[in-house]
């Protein structure tokens, strides 16, 4: 604590000792009420999303064009980490396989980890990264320069013209995009187990989907629903309610990314127990 | 001040009487423990300015904001064209708010918008689809009464301050308000660009004889637009009159706004 640095250790330590301790305990009690403060209200901005979006009138230019910017703009990135992740995977995996004999179970092997977590985990933790905190500094951005209240002004809803057509681009564009990067992952795992060896592409597609089955890609899928909507919920809540100060901005994004990918992996698991419990 | 123009002053004044637009009965607001307006009674004219001085922090940008409903009031009465806002439904609320503008402190413009667009959301919003060339005359002639007809397709970002407050001023000139309440709209800006402001204020005062509010720290503003001054001081009107009154005023603090 900075205040133990400025003063003279050895005359007051036994007071600084007993401050500390209690300044430890207001600390740690502030910041369990922050933390139930914080989960209060991020519930009652959720709730309000789920009032907001079934009223009418639907924002429906706003959220096309919403859709079209989040997706879009993530396209390249994710297209990229995408194929790096499975050539990465694959030329990793090689020798270990190698050595059981097993090397023809190369595709089958990076198309299951590609399908069932590494696609949709990589690629929402760049969408939270990019799509989260834009979103958050975004909105942020609006609320310090009156451009929310402006809107509410022109006899609009600020929250479902700006929040719920971001939550619902999140929601659908993420799973677009996690198919999308499968998609390029595969590819790359095509072209990393050709570095070494010679498959052809009809050989290595038809061993990639004989090992997938039904089940590994539906929970796959339904999972990145949930991880686009966490992300767009999220950066929104942090966007809509920042201080109004420039530093609410920065604040704002970094927040959005940091719950948002925290988020990412608590659905993760919990989606892992429901699939698990359902095939057992 | 001549006698001319004394006597011209009386007439508008008879004038104004006839109908007060907007009026707060003991109006009071607090967030929290923080009690920002203790007890506000005011009335604005038709066709007046009236500016209203204050601190920073003394809960002036609360007091229009309660006007169009960013705030909501805790006590107190708001009238707005002789009708208590409270006991309004939803529908008639809305109408009333339509004749009112806003002129945002930061401006409020859209950075993601165009210049264009900036002007055409106030519109389909608050009008529904409206025709094309419609729609473009009014955005043309917005633009043309702040000066700012080339800038039609720039972004917010590519003007300078004085032209976003102009942007700012077109975008709510263009629904035609009945009352303009302006949020510091010279604060920030040269004194020239300020000078060009006011007289801006003044033009649309006139062109459109709308009853404005004028929150303001620029005394040379109050002077150019106010045709009655209200000082605001911890929640409570503290004083009002002409600028030439509460120039010479027995109030030191008062007197201090002026210097
Ligand atoms: N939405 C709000 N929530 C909490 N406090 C607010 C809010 N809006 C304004 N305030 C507080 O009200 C006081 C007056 O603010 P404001 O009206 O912006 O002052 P000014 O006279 O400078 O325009 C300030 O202390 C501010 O912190
Ligand atoms: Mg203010």
């Amino acid at each position: 604590m900075e205040k133990t640095i400025t003063q003279k250790p050895d005359s007051k330590k036994q007071n600084l000792k007993i401050d500390s301790e209690n300044d430890d305990e207001s600390i740690s009690k502030s910041l369990l009420k922050k933390f139930f403060i914080e989960v209060s209200s991020l519930t009652i901005f959720t709730l309000r999303f789920f009032r907001e979006v079934l009223k009418p009138p639907y924002e429906f230019n706003e959220l096309v064009k919403q859709s079209f910017l989040i997706g879009y703009k993530s396209l390249p990135l994710v297209a990229i980490t995408g194929f790096i992740i499975g050539l990465v995977l694959t030329i990793q995996s090689r020798p270990t396989l190698a050595k059981f004999g097993a090397e023809s179970w190369l595709p089958a092997m990076v198309a299951v980890s590609i399908i069932r977590e590494i696609g949709p985990v990589i690629t929402a933790l760049i969408f939270a990264g990019k799509v989260g905190s834009g979103i958050g500094a975004e909105l942020a951005s609006m609320n310090v320069t009156e451009q929310i209240d402006a809107m509410q002004v022109s006899h609009t809803n600020p929250f479902k013209y700006l929040v719920v057509t971001r939550v619902i681009s999140a929601t659908v564009m993420l799973p677009l995009l996690v198919i999308f990067a499968d998609a390029v992952g595969l590819f790359g795992s095509f072209i990393g187990v050709n570095l070494k060896g010679n498959v052809s592409a009809y050989l290595f597609f038809s061993q990639v989907f004989q090992s997938l089955e039904f089940k590994d890609l539906f929970p796959a899928i339904i999972k990145t629903f949930f991880f686009g909507f966490a992300i767009g919920l999220i950066g929104s809540y942090k966007g809509y309610n920042s201080n109004k100060g420039t530093e609410g901005v920065g604040k704002a994004a970094n927040t959005a990314v940091v719950f948002g990918s925290l988020m990412i992996f608590i659905i993760d698991m919990i989606a892992v127990q429901i699939t698990s419990l359902f095939q057992s | 001040m001549t006698i001319v123009e004394s006597s011209i002053e009386i007439k508008k004044d008879i004038k104004q009487n006839n109908s007060v637009v907007v009026e707060m009965r003991n109006l009071k607001k607090s967030f929290e423990k923080n009690h920002v307006l203790r007890d506000i009674n005011l009335s604005i004219n038709k066709g007046e300015n009236l500016v209203i001085l204050g601190q920073s922090g003394t809960g002036k940008s609360v007091l229009i904001k309660c006007i169009v409903g960013l705030v909501e009031l805790d006590e107190g009465k708001l009238l707005i064209f002789g009708k208590d806002i409270s006991e309004l439904k939803n529908k008639e609320l809305i109408e009333i708010r339509k004749k009112i503008g806003f002129l945002f402190q930061s401006g409020a413009l859209y950075d993601s918008m165009t210049v264009r667009e900036n002007l055409e959301f106030p519109l389909t919003r608050q009008l529904g689809s409206i025709p094309k060339e419609e729609m473009n005359s009014l955005i043309v002639e917005a633009l043309t009464d702040v000066g700012l007809e080339e800038a039609i397709d720039k972004t917010p970002s590519e003007l300078s301050g004085g032209m976003r407050k102009r942007l700012g001023l077109a975008r709510t000139l263009i629904l035609k308000p009945e009352i303009m309440l302006y949020d510091e709209p010279t604060t920030g800006l040269d004194p020239i660009t300020s000078k060009e402001i006011s007289r801006l204020i003044l033009e649309v005062q006139k062109k459109y004889n709308t009853s404005s509010i004028i929150i303001t720290h620029d005394i040379e503003c109050a002077k150019l637009t106010a045709n009655r001054i209200i000082v605001i001081k911890d929640g409570v009107c503290a004083a009002q009159g002409s600028y030439a009154d509460l120039e010479k005023s027995a109030d030191s603090w008062i007197r201090s706004f002026f210097e």
